[in-house]
């Protein structure tokens, strides 16, 4: 039996925009460009519907529809579906379709699509618990499953996500942590006896997210009986097929004269002429199969760049600077007590703001470059910091700040 | 068909140890130089030495270049041979002045006018390309192109002009005068290639001279780092009182944008009054840049250092915290690449040639004074930014070499010399 596990990642994050040091101070007002450029939340947002959201949306309910055994899942970011209710409550309503059909499994992830539990146990368990609030209020489900931002993982996380009742976690199958093993069976993390976890297959998942419409993969074209055929030798070897991928492969990474709705359309029959195939959803998967053994991560991995590790978000002194500036905040935020504040403070730990800051591969240009909405790394360091700063003079004027460090200088 | 020519070239000269030969024109040289040409001159020719090029470098005037000096600097490599023609020409200075001048030496008012200089010039050319055997003839800038011209009318052997400037350039735009004009534009109609040093110059020749692109090979300039490590910082002291420096390093003209360092220094000290802005270069804008700042109210922030050289200018680049280099129109720029190999990051125009070879820079348009303070406080403000900008670009510049650019410089010799139809036999070598 080889079962198929799709995972679709759903994230947009609000990004800074051009926020100089003048603006300090009297624009408080940090993620609404509405220039031309892309980091302009609300025109990104709707291109990426128009061009991804939308249409992979109709493909899948097309699917779910004509395969009753077909099922996916998605993760969807807090700030996500922040931005859908308020640029494009149609895509909401679409997504909502696909969960309604209960084929269409949702994953808890952290609000604000963070790094938190590197840096603040406590903020992570609050943005998990917002999180599961938000999928229950939009989609009626509680997510069973959860994963972390950018697959981040180890056992510590393990540990903290079984205490918080989930039976199953997502991360990487990546080479230097898998050796020999196989990511096509669930495993134990290392001294926890609730959770399982499902590792990413990645060379089939980029097989379709980043080789499909590569010329210069011998494999070129992937076709559906293609993958299909590589799918089902895993059979007698493997329990299931982990493919995770950014959502936004479907007509935003892989246009979509590539022919991937049309890959996306044919796969399940594909899949199902093999009779030993089928798909299953993360939590079936997890109800399903035992784990073939122990799986000890000590060090963080993810699913970035070749490393497979921390580097696209912490690894020059800027994204280390502006970081741990964020969280020195923590406490002096949270005491204001004001929601708007706090929204904004947390709208500022989204991951995506230190990638963009990475120079690790600037000099190559390739994939750092084409995520990033601003014209160099530095620029992103300088607007993030800016804004920051406001955050920071807003704080400090806070009536409850200043009662605070009144009653302090009492004490 | 360019691949298979180079490697037999590459053959025969290993076998027959004898190299190609370049008859260079140009019209400055260090420690005579007024600016970013005569460096360039000296940073190529030494390169192409190294890699067993010959040059014979013809310059327009009677300068120090002593045998001696050379004897120093080519101790292992004498390659390059130096002949000078005695004349009154004069480098330009500033872009002001250089307009005022040439157009006093045209206007004839004191009799000797440039153009006759320029054309004494091509004269002489004539007797040394007579004189010497040469494969190609590589002239630099306009005041030599008619030299180049005269010297490939005697020899019949293919000319390259290497532009390191516009006429556009030079005057930013304003007063473009129409005889250097046509000097420029039919020098390189009738040559047989154009080297541009970036593709910003490239563009400007295709734009305003109507040369077809594929006519121009663009070959950027270089820096060799032995010319600036290990100098003294002399001026450390000023460091200690805690204050950061910003700097600007270029003729104070038009051309270099000053006074939009000056706006931006002004909006600076707005938010971090605790900057000092040093201004290091002369020009015919200087006095107006003072008044500038002391009308803005900031004179005791800004500090007009005037020309520096050598030592003492490593030693500004090395305090600096951030060097501005704010040009309006810049075919190059060679001082950004000097102040990251001397220890400061660095802040460019997008109107530069450097530009295009600095990833790790931040980048500005001229005009755009808010966005240059902006980035000037982000510099001085979060020492993890200048950190990961000066360690990035340090390790970039290494690759920005002048051997790298001779390298392009031969490859281009070969495919122009090949495609004037030389052979084994009519070549020099």
């Amino acid at each position: 039996m080889a079962s198929i596990c799709f995972y679709f990642q759903v994230h947009q994050p609000f990004r800074v925009k051009d926020y100089r040091v003048f603006d300090i101070g009297n624009d408080s007002e940090y993620f609404n460009d509405d220039s031309d450029r892309s980091i302009n939340n609300k025109k990104i947002l709707n291109k990426v519907a128009g061009k991804c959201y939308l249409p992979a949306n109709a493909v899948m309910l097309e699917l779910l529809n004509k395969h009753p055994e077909f099922k996916i899942s998605f993760s969807f970011s807090g700030v996500f579906l922040d931005q859908l209710q308020e640029f494009s409550p149609e895509t909401l309503e679409s997504f909502q379709r696909l969960v309604a059909t209960g084929r269409a499994e949702v994953l808890e992830e952290t609000y604000y699509h963070s790094l938190s539990f590197l840096y603040s146990p406590e903020e992570f368990r609050r943005q998990v618990k917002m999180h599961q609030e938000k999928i229950q209020e939009l989609f009626g489900v509680t997510p069973t499953v959860f994963r972390n931002t950018e697959l981040i993982y180890n056992n510590a996380l393990a540990h903290e996500v079984e205490k918080m009742g989930y039976k199953g976690i997502i991360a990487e199958g990546a080479d230097h942590v898998l050796g020999w093993k196989s990511p096509n069976f669930l495993y134990r993390p290392q001294g926890t006896e609730n959770i399982k976890l499902l590792l990413k297959n990645y060379r089939l998942s980029d097989d379709i997210a980043f080789r499909f419409s590569s010329k210069d993969w011998a494999d070129f074209p992937l076709t559906a009986p293609k993958f299909a055929n590589w799918a089902s030798q895993v059979n007698g070897n493997g329990h299931v097929i982990n493919l995770f991928m950014d959502y936004e492969t479907f007509g935003e990474h892989q246009w979509e004269d590539t022919g991937i709705f049309n890959f996306l359309r044919h796969l399940p029959e594909e899949i199902y002429k093999h009779p030993d195939n089928d798909f299953v959803t993360p939590s079936e998967a997890i109800e399903r199969y035992e784990p073939v053994s122990e799986l000890d991560v000590h060090n963080y991995m993810s699913w970035a760049d070749v490393e497979r590790d921390l580097s696209a978000w912490l690894s020059n002194p800027m994204q280390h600077d502006a970081i741990q500036s964020v969280y020195k905040l923590e406490e002096e935020v949270l005491a204001t007590n004001d929601e708007r504040l706090i929204s904004d403070w947390r709208r500022l730990q989204t991951s995506d703001h230190f990638y963009y800051m990475c120079t690790k591969w600037f000099n190559d240009g390739d994939v750092h470059k084409y995520f990033n909405p601003y014209s160099t790394p530095y620029e992103a360091f300088i607007a993030y910091m800016n804004a920051l700063q406001d955050l920071r003079l807003r704080v400090v004027a806070h009536p409850l700040h200043a009662k605070k460090i009144k009653v302090r200088e009492l004490l | 068909m360019h691949f298979y020519f180079f490697n037999r070239v590459t053959i025969s000269a290993s076998f027959l140890k004898k190299y190609m030969r370049v008859l260079m024109f140009g019209w400055e040289f260090p420690p005579h130089n007024s600016g970013g040409l005569g460096t360039a001159c000296f940073g190529l020719t030494r390169a192409l030495a190294g890699r067993k090029i010959e040059v014979l470098f013809v310059l327009p005037k009677k300068v120090g270049v002593s045998a001696s000096f050379m004897n120093i600097l080519f101790a292992d490599e004498r390659r390059v041979k130096f002949h000078e023609i005695e004349t009154t020409l004069r480098p330009y200075v500033t872009s002001d002045s250089y307009v005022r001048e040439r157009d006093k030496m045209i206007s004839d008012i004191y009799g000797d006018t440039l153009m006759q200089e320029v054309r004494r010039y091509a004269l002489r050319a004539r007797d040394i390309a007579k004189k010497e055997h040469f494969d190609v003839i590589h002239a630099h800038d306009w005041l030599s192109f008619l030299a180049g011209i005269e010297a490939k009318k005697i020899s019949g052997k293919p000319l390259i002009l290497h532009m390191h400037a516009t006429e556009f350039d030079r005057t930013g735009g304003q007063g473009v005068n129409q005889d250097v004009y046509n000097i420029e534009r039919e020098s390189m109609q009738y040559a047989d290639g154009i080297i541009a040093v970036s593709d910003f110059t490239k563009g400007k020749i295709v734009e305003h001279y109507g040369i077809p692109a594929s006519k121009i090979q663009v070959v950027h300039n270089g820096i060799d780092e032995c010319d600036y490590v290990n100098v003294p910082a002399k001026l450390s002291e000023l460091k200690k009182a805690g204050q950061k420096i910003v700097l600007f390093v270029g003729r104070i003209t038009i051309q270099k944008g000053p006074e939009y360092f000056i706006r931006a220094a002004k909006r600076v000290l707005e938010v971090n009054p605790n900057v000092l802005f040093i201004v290091a270069g002369s020009g015919d804008m200087e006095r107006q840049m003072m008044l500038e700042a002391a009308s803005l109210g900031i004179s005791d922030h800004v500090i007009f250092a005037g020309f520096l050289r050598g030592d003492d200018l490593t030693a500004v680049y090395n305090i600096a915290d951030l060097f501005v280099m704010p040009s309006v129109s810049e075919p190059f720029g060679i001082t950004p690449l000097e102040s990251i190999i001397a220890g400061a990051p660095v802040l460019i125009s997008k109107q530069s040639g450097v530009a295009e070879v600095l990833v790790h820079a931040l980048k500005t348009d001229f005009w755009d004074t808010e966005d240059m303070a902006n980035k000037i406080l982000g510099v001085i403000s979060h020492r993890s930014l200048w950190q990961t900008l000066w360690g990035n670009s340090r390790e970039e510049v290494k690759k920005v070499t002048w051997d790298a650019a001779s390298k392009k410089c031969i490859d281009y010799y070969e495919k122009i010399i090949c495609q004037c139809g030389a052979t084994q036999e009519t070549r020099y070598i």
